[in-house]
């Protein structure tokens, strides 16, 4: 087979499935009379006119932001916590518990919670979405630096690597296929977050904007949200496997090698 | 003797969070309006727990929950052993579940309210779409990982489709499927209590949010403690059930002492 006609397939089974079902969609949708279920048609022509208007930067930009600064907060202290709770046994039995309750926690009952104590503006919805995204970074911190191979930590200790260089380059480095894997998870969480902070109560952002339409029964543009809802999720977990996949281009490299090595 | 010292620590470690939680607000360094000392907390919920309406509310829960979770289970291991075991059909489909699985459940919201309101059916509907894509990875990365000798072997012993599936496939997918089961236990509920909060289906959640609305503080706080509760348990249950059905699998035996 030539190279054009293997991406060529390649093309047809990766876009086949999609195209078919939208092509359902649309036709099925085409004459539909229904009042909920509005022709397809009609939905994309006024997510034009909806999203690609002021909205952008007054609706979808501030969610987006807010969900910025709550992620990163959240991996930020996940992983400053997690790191020395991760290295000391006799501090991970007494905390171990009471993060296992928090995380525990369904992280959306946060929200009634937090705008008694922070009202119903910005600040309120960063803090449901740290709260939210902490715990799988943390508990994930935690295991990695647990399983830090104690061989290497030996090496680093009789090569007098200390302090901040062995925080960099073993501590940090050991665990990042874990850290990762709790990015990952938080990542989902604050997406939800984001959304659900939104729609109990605020004026602006993309959950308020799509709980708007619904309430009025613009039926065409909350069907467009739910869309763009969608694009927002599929188009982070993109750019997430993207970073993911060069921060730990190493450890799949190396995976990779052991596998093939075993094998040999 | 190290897991009874680590108990030991444990139990300090909960109870230092409650002695926390009593001292912090009656020293004055946040107000009680925002956060009533514990023992008024537990006192609350004892008097929730002696209500009907309470019960009520924590069994809606757990039935949307249960619910939910079965039917996500049910049809991602059904579809998930289908698409795995015929290559043609996961080449087809693996761009369209990459897809659809980062969706957020949450933005189904609007739709689940229109087309059913408060019916539990709108709970489901956030409930299954959110759990169902954990069980349906898991499932496909299992049935993956069957070792292709077995399955040429049961194909030249002529074992029929079913027989592959039951006595090939299903052994190798299960550690598998308890994992997803495992996260989509966990997903089920937030997702359960999340459509109670918002769409106001009967339910923990709705009691939350009445709570918060006619400002009955420390009833918020008790049913927020329940929740976690709730969330304890069903990690812990997803844990038992997962060593006891595969009690049978190297990861489980392994952890034994030997």
């Amino acid at each position: 087979m030539t190279v054009a006609a293997r991406l060529a397939r390649r093309a047809l089974v990766t876009l086949g499935l999609p195209l078919v079902l939208v092509a359902v969609w649309w036709v099925a949708s085409a004459n539909s009379e229904s009042f909920y279920l509005p022709p397809l048609r009609r939905i994309l022509e006024t997510f034009a006119d909806v999203w690609l208007s002021a909205r952008l930067a007054d609706d979808v930009l501030p969610s987006l932001l807010r969900l910025a600064v709550g992620y990163l907060a959240a991996v930020a202290l996940g992983v400053a916590v997690g790191v020395p709770v991760g290295a000391s046994r006799a501090l991970r039995d007494v905390v171990e518990p009471v993060l296992e309750f928090f995380r525990a926690i369904p992280p959306t009952v946060m929200v009634p919670i937090l705008i008694l104590v922070a009202g119903i503006g910005d600040t309120m919805k960063v803090l449901v979405i740290v709260f939210g995204c902490i715990w799988p970074v943390l508990l994930n911190t935690v295991e990695g630096v647990r399983a830090i191979d104690p061989v290497l930590d030996e090496t680093a200790r009789c090569y007098g690597i200390r302090g901040a260089a062995r925080l960099r380059h073993l501590v940090l480095r050991g665990a990042s296929p874990q850290i990762v894997t709790g990015m990952r998870q938080s990542l989902s969480i604050g997406i939800i977050l984001m959304v659900i902070s939104e729609m109990f109560a605020s004026s602006n952002g993309l959950g308020f904007t799509i709980i708007q339409f619904q309430r009025g029964f613009a039926i065409p543009e909350m069907w467009s949200g739910i869309i763009l809802l969608g694009l927002v999720g599929v188009l982070l977990s993109l750019v997430f496997r993207a970073m993911e996949g060069r921060v730990l281009a190493w450890y799949h490299s190396l995976r990779r090698s052991h596998r093939d090595g075993g094998a040999a | 003797m190290r897991l009874r010292s680590g108990l030991g620590r444990g139990v300090a470690g909960l109870a230092a969070l409650c002695l926390l939680l009593e001292l912090v607000p009656r020293v004055g360094l946040v107000s009680p309006r925002y956060l009533p000392p514990f023992s008024q907390i537990v006192g609350e919920l004892a008097d929730q727990a002696g209500q009907a309406s309470f019960w009520t509310a924590l069994l809606d829960t757990l039935r949307g929950w249960a619910l939910g979770l079965l039917i996500a289970v049910v049809a991602g291991t059904v579809l998930g052993i289908l698409i795995g075991s015929a290559a043609p059909l996961r080449a087809a489909t693996g761009s369209t579940i990459e897809f659809l699985r980062p969706i957020p459940s949450v933005a189904l919201v609007p739709l689940a309210v229109l087309l059913f309101g408060t019916d539990i059916r709108s709970k489901l509907l956030l409930v299954v779409y959110a759990s169902f894509w954990q069980v349906l990875i898991q499932v496909l990365y299992g049935v993956q990982d069957v070792d292709p000798v077995a399955r040429e072997t049961a194909r030249s012993y002529g074992l029929g489709a079913w027989a592959q599936v039951r006595h090939v496939t299903w052994p190798t997918t299960l550690p598998y499927l308890m994992t997803g089961v495992r996260l989509a236990a966990t997903v089920a509920l937030v997702l359960a209590i999340t459509a109670e909060l918002v769409i106001g289906n009967p339910g923990l959640g709705r009691e939350i949010a009445v709570a918060q609305s006619s400002g009955a503080v420390a009833a918020m706080y008790a049913l927020v403690l329940v929740a976690g509760l709730v969330g304890v348990a069903v990690n812990v249950l997803a844990r038992v059930v997962e060593r006891r059905v595969l009690f049978w699998h190297t990861s489980v035996r392994g952890e034994a002492p030997a």
